[in-house]
Order: structure tokens, then C-alpha cells, then sequence
């Protein structure tokens, strides 16, 4: 039964272009709820939305799914295509299955949380955003990562963090291998109360602090020197 | 007995010449290669290789400052719901705020603006004097993807997807900490001071097939209203501009080996791509073989001076072409009159290439703001104006003298070589035969 106030749109009767078209109408005083069904992996679903709304997808998208979103509370019922979330600037994006690569590149703000598993390069040149995944993370999450929180649950695969910035990394279990300039940094005090605010914004309450270790970048390669060369 | 050898002229070497042992004597001492602004300095073949054979008994000419020849182009009529119109094909190439000053970004828009056509954002995002000064703006969207927004995004007049750049195809960039202000920190996310290194490939597609798929997602963002551009550097033109095609660009703008960039290793920008000359036809001929030529648009930058050069590269097949470094020559890059600030940073007018050190003397390329201070925006756009309204002149000059109402109807068969060597990559025939070197036979 369909509940009140809820826009529901079928994408096997409604082209994307229509449906992106309307959600861009939207503004920040429009609230409300959608339901978008038969994703059937469509790419760039509900992709710059810049409304306080809640969309639910149901089934698993491809690319670029809520691409630069803003303000929106996106759900993907399903398993997501790569860049998931990219460049998002606020609101939030949970994907209950897997998450393929580049989940979060370049985000810049809000909340992107992953339920399943994420491929690589999640968190890639991230900008501000916190990403928090239930399940284990690939090779080179979080390169370049410029700022934000990456919060794995799970393991992590080669050259976590290379070349990061100041963006900071916490991880549950292991980590296959530390990139370029990425190192293991003391959790203090300040960090797990960041952490706890992280994993109860994501809804997780099954975890403590205390299992986590953090990363981060160790600055040596922040100014070019010839002696580091190396270390490229 | 001593053998006295007679004295002769000291023979310097031509490969081992004063430049290149200034060269090998810098590395070893710093242990760093050389980084720097512009492009390629060496000599290539070039625009000036080619000469317009103009009208004559078997074609007439038209009448100068009496018969009309427009010079107008429409950019974007693939898919864009909302092409850009401008009224000269001369266009300004991007060049980001952190590499160029506030004011200079200022003084481009409204040059550009005054001459009514567009100009373009570059790494580093959108700056609100660039948007409030440009009536037509194109934003790029780039590696690094600093100060990337969709609100900027949707204020854009196109959007250009830079996959490389002349200077350095294959390479990414790099902003020096000396550059980074307090404004060009908060703009980029990150700390004040450090080395900014633009990424060398996008972070979330990798290829053509993802190209296609970041292409519609961007117009599904912006509604389909926007032209979307995708820039590459000249390596493998005929292949890059047909995928570019392929993955559904609204216009290709092709970047040659002289295109300047803002700081990058000297061994790039003089090895790595090629010249302007060489790259065009081959793209021409993707788009010939798709049947998309003039459905596409292609930009050609790299080395573009005046008039002419504009008017050879539309008539090898472009439907426009960008300056950079032309353009800040134009507001007052390298002026002979701040000869007395060059020599004390060691170079000299017309040489000065540290753009990425911050202490251009003419206020360009710096983010110092008493250096900002000494270019005055409004003035260094009537400049910019000027120049474009000249070259446009002297585009039109050439296109009456070969017969043309529109500066689109230059065509090949307009021009000569004086080379073999630009015969053969402009696809003309040497000057006074009818060989075009690996398409002919040759002959008179």
C-alpha cells in the first residue's frame, strides 16, 4: 500500500531525464519523501538534488548515483555502481548492499554510509565528507584525501591513504598496507569522541571506539624535497 | 720541437649549446628538475610554415570594410539545450584563480566580455569576479576537482571536462606553496603553504566508456542545458577526438605542444605531445570520418598569435580557437617595461617563465597583493578587447583576400607550405606544387 505523501516514481514507466528534471525543482523548503522503483542500474540517479527531501531507491543503481547532492537524505535499497555520492557537498546517502569504486570521491560534505562492502578508491580526493563503511574497504581508499573522516569497519586493502592530506581514517581491522606518506597516529581522547559521534550518525551501535586505530598523514611530502624522491 | 697549434674561432657546441649547459649545471646543483610556466619554447613547425594563397583569377575576393564576413560561431549544437553564441571564434583558455591573480582573472573576463566571447574557470574553481565580469563563462571540470560545486556548475555557460592540456598531456599539475593564499587555500580544502598537486586522471572514471557515463551524469545535473566541452592534449588526436565524440562532447578542444601551463617541468612541457600544427587535420579527419565535423565544434589552442594563425586553423577544419598565454601577454605579461623587476629575477622581458613562484612583477601570475595591486582590471581588459578586435581584423583581412563571406569557409585548399615538413602535417601542398607529402605523388 502506497503511504500518503510520498511521490513514488517508476523508472520502467519514467525516463532519469524527467525524473532528475523534477527533483531539481525542488528547493530548500520543499521536504517531503519519494520513492523511485525499478533502478534497474540506471546511472546518475536523483544526481543534484538541493532539497531537504528523503529519496528511497529501490534496486541497485549504477554510476554516480546522488552525484553532488545537497541537503537530500538518499537511500539506495540495493548494491551502487562506482562513484557513488561523488563530490556530495551535505545531507546524506546509505547504500544497504555494496558500493563499487570511488564511493565518496570528492565529497565535500554530509554523510555517506555503506552497509555492505566498498571497492576501491573509496574516498578518493575527499573534501570534507565522512564516509563510514560496515564491511571492508579496497585498495588506495583515500587517496589524496584532502579532508573529512573515512570510518572501515572492516579490513582495508593496499596503500590505504596514499598521499593524504588531512583527512583522517579509522579503521577497524587490518590494513593490507599504508600508502605513501600515510601512517598509524595515536587515538586520543578528541579522536574517539569524533568517532562516536561518526558511528552514531551512521546508526552503528555494535562497535566500541576502542577497536579502531587511526591514520592520517604523516606531512612529510607536503612541500616538494629532492630527498624524498623516493618516497613518490 | 714544440708544435704551436694556430689560433682559431672557439666552436661552441650545437648539441652541448649554452642553454643546455646552464641546464646540467643548475641540476647539479639544486638536485631538482626545472619547473616553469608557459609552453613549448623550442622551435616547431608552426602556423608560420603556412601561407594563404588568396584570390585570383579563378576565385574573386571580397571588398574590404564593405563586403561582410562574419565571424561568428555557435559552440555546443550536438545536444546543449542552451549552445553558447559568441561573436568572434577567438576564445580564452582556462586558467585557474591560484595560478593567475584575482585581478588578472578580473581583467580577462572583461576583455573577453567587451569582445563577446568567453572565457574559462581553471583549477581552482569559480571565483565571483570571474563569473560577475564573464558573459559567457565555460567552467572547467578537472582532476582535482577543487572548488567543484553544483551550484557553480548550473552558473556556467558550458562546462569543460579537461582530460589534459598541450603543456603537459599525461600530466597533472602543480601549485606551490608560495602561491597559496588564505583564499586559495579555502577554495582548494587544503592547508595554507603546501604544494597543491593537481591529479594527472580524474578520480572517479577511468576511459571512454566512463567518459560517456560522467558526461551524461553532468548533463543530467545541469538539465541538458549546458555545452559540454572535452579538452584534450595533442598526442593521439585522430583517437581522442573520435572518443571524445563517441562519449557524447558537445565540443572537442584540442590543446598543442606551445600551450602554456601554469608550472611544470621543463622536460614536459618540451618532449611530451605535439605541436598545433601536426594535430589538427587528424582531428578534423575523426570528426570527417563520424560525419560529425561542424556537428562537433573543435577548438585548437596552442601558439596562437594573431589573426592569421586564427585564420589557419579554421581553414585546416577548427571551428575556433583559444589563447592563454597570447592573452596575458595582451593584459601585460612579460612587458619590456618592467625590464629593471626581470633582470632582478634573474631573466628578462619575454623570457620570464617562474609563474609559479609568485613574484610576477607585472601582477599576473602571483598572489601577492602588492603585485596584485599594479594591474589594473579595467585597463588590462581594454587591452585584452583591443588585441581580440585586432586579430578578428586581421582574420577577416585573410578571409576577404581568399573570397570568403565567413570565416568558416576557409578551407585548405586556401593555403600552401613553405616546408616538407608542414606540408605533410597540415595536409597542404608545398608552396608552388601540388605535393602534399603522404598524400600526393607531387608534380606541379
Amino acid at each position: 500500500m502506497q503511504r500518503p505523501n510520498i511521490r513514488t516514481v517508476d523508472l520502467s514507466k519514467t525516463t532519469l531525464r524527467e525524473l532528475n528534471q523534477e527533483l531539481h525543482t525542488l528547493n530548500s523548503s520543499t521536504d517531503g519523501a519519494w520513492e523511485i522503483l525499478n533502478a534497474r542500474g540506471f546511472h546518475a540517479v536523483a544526481v543534484g538534488v538541493d532539497a531537504p527531501v528523503s529519496i528511497d531507491v529501490r534496486g541497485s543503481v549504477g554510476y554516480y548515483c546522488a552525484g553532488m547532492n545537497k541537503q537530500a537524505a538518499v537511500t539506495v535499497h540495493g548494491s551502487a555502481g562506482p562513484g557513488i555520492a561523488e563530490n556530495m557537498m551535505s545531507g546524506s546517502v546509505r547504500i544497504t548492499g555494496d558500493a563499487s569504486q570511488y564511493a565518496g570521491a570528492t565529497g565535500r560534505g554530509g554523510l555517506l554510509v555503506i552497509e555492505g562492502n566498498a571497492s576501491s578508491r573509496c574516498g578518493v580526493s575527499m573534501k570534507g565528507i565522512d564516509i563510514v563503511v560496515r564491511g571492508n574497504i579496497g585498495h588506495m581508499s583515500a587517496f589524496m584525501a584532502q579532508s573529512g573522516n573515512l570510518v572501515v569497519l572492516g579490513d582495508a586493502g593496499d596503500a590505504l591513504g596514499d598521499s593524504i592530506y588531512e583527512a583522517r581514517l579509522f579503521v577497524r581491522g587490518s590494513v593490507k598496507s599504508l600508502g605513501a606518506d600515510c601512517i598509524e597516529k595515536e587515538m586520543r581522547e578528541e579522536h574517539h569522541t569524533a568517532l562516536a559521534a561518526l558511528l552514531e550518525r551512521a546508526g552503528i551501535t555494535d562497535v566500541k571506539t576502542s577497536e579502531f586505530k587511526r591514520y592520517g598523514s604523516a606531512r612529510k611530502l607536503y612541500n616538494f624535497n629532492i630527498d624524498n624522491a623516493d618516497a613518490y | 720541437m714544440t708544435y704551436h697549434n694556430p689560433p682559431v674561432t672557439p666552436r661552441k657546441s650545437a648539441t652541448f649549446d649554452d642553454y643546455t649547459l646552464s641546464e646540467i649545471r643548475r641540476a647539479a646543483q639544486t638536485g631538482i628538475y626545472d619547473i616553469r610556466g608557459a609552453g613549448a619554447k623550442r622551435r616547431v613547425p608552426h602556423f608560420d610554415d603556412l601561407l594563404f594563397l588568396g584570390a585570383s583569377i579563378s576565385r574573386y575576393p571580397l571588398e574590404g570594410y564593405r563586403e561582410r564576413c562574419s565571424t561568428s560561431v555557435t559552440l555546443g549544437t550536438r545536444f546543449a539545450k542552451k549552445p553558447i553564441e559568441l561573436k568572434i571564434p577567438i576564445t580564452i583558455a582556462g586558467m585557474s584563480f591560484g595560478a593567475l591573480s584575482a585581478h588578472a582573472k578580473d581583467a580577462l573576463g572583461r576583455g573577453a566580455s567587451l569582445a563577446g566571447t568567453s572565457t574559462t574557470t581553471g583549477d581552482g574553481g569559480m571565483t565571483p569576479e570571474e563569473r560577475g565580469q564573464s558573459k559567457t563563462l565555460v567552467y572547467q571540470y578537472l582532476p582535482s576537482r577543487y572548488g567543484m560545486n553544483p551550484d557553480d556548475l548550473r552558473k556556467a555557460d558550458a562546462i569543460e571536462v579537461v582530460v589534459g592540456q598541450g603543456a603537459k598531456p599525461g600530466g597533472g599539475g602543480m601549485l606551490l606553496g608560495q602561491k597559496i593564499s588564505d583564499r586559495v587555500a579555502e577554495m582548494r580544502n587544503l592547508p595554507k603553504g603546501i604544494d597543491q598537486r593537481s591529479a594527472c586522471r580524474h578520480p572517479d572514471w577511468t576511459g571512454p566508456d566512463d567518459l560517456e557515463i560522467k558526461i551524461h551524469e553532468l548533463r543530467e545535473i545541469t538539465d541538458w542545458e549546458k555545452p559540454i566541452y572535452v579538452k584534450v592534449g595533442a598526442t593521439r588526436p585522430y583517437y581522442d577526438t573520435a572518443l571524445a565524440v563517441k562519449a557524447g562532447a558537445d565540443v572537442v578542444v584540442l590543446d598543442g605542444m606551445q600551450g602554456g601551463t601554469a608550472a611544470t617541468q621543463e622536460v614536459f612541457i618540451e618532449n611530451v605531445g605535439l605541436p598545433t600544427l601536426a594535430a589538427i587535420r587528424p582531428a578534423v579527419q575523426a570528426l570527417q570520418d563520424l560525419g560529425m565535423h561542424r556537428k562537433v565544434q573543435l577548438i585548437v589552442s596552442g601558439g596562437i598569435r594573431n589573426g592569421a594563425d586564427v585564420a589557419k586553423a579554421l581553414a585546416l577544419g577548427a571551428d575556433a580557437v583559444a589563447i592563454g598565454v597570447a592573452a596575458l601577454v595582451a593584459i601585460g605579461d612579460n612587458d619590456p617595461a618592467l625590464e629593471a623587476e626581470y633582470a632582478k629575477l634573474g631573466t628578462t622581458a619575454g623570457a620570464y617563465d617562474d609563474w609559479h613562484e609568485g613574484r610576477d612583477p607585472a601582477g599576473i601570475t602571483t598572489q601577492d597583493v602588492a603585485l596584485m595591486q599594479r594591474l589594473d582590471p579595467v585597463k588590462a581588459g581594454r587591452r585584452l578587447a583591443n588585441y581580440l578586435k585586432v586579430m578578428t581584423l586581421e582574420l577577416q583581412t585573410v578571409a576577404r583576400a581568399c573570397g570568403h563571406n565567413d570565416i568558416h569557409n576557409l578551407e585548405p585548399e586556401d593555403l600552401c607550405a613553405l616546408t616538407i615538413e608542414a606540408a605533410a602535417m597540415a595536409r597542404v601542398p608545398l608552396a608552388g606544387t601540388n605535393w602534399i607529402p603522404g598524400v600526393t605523388q607531387g608534380g606541379l
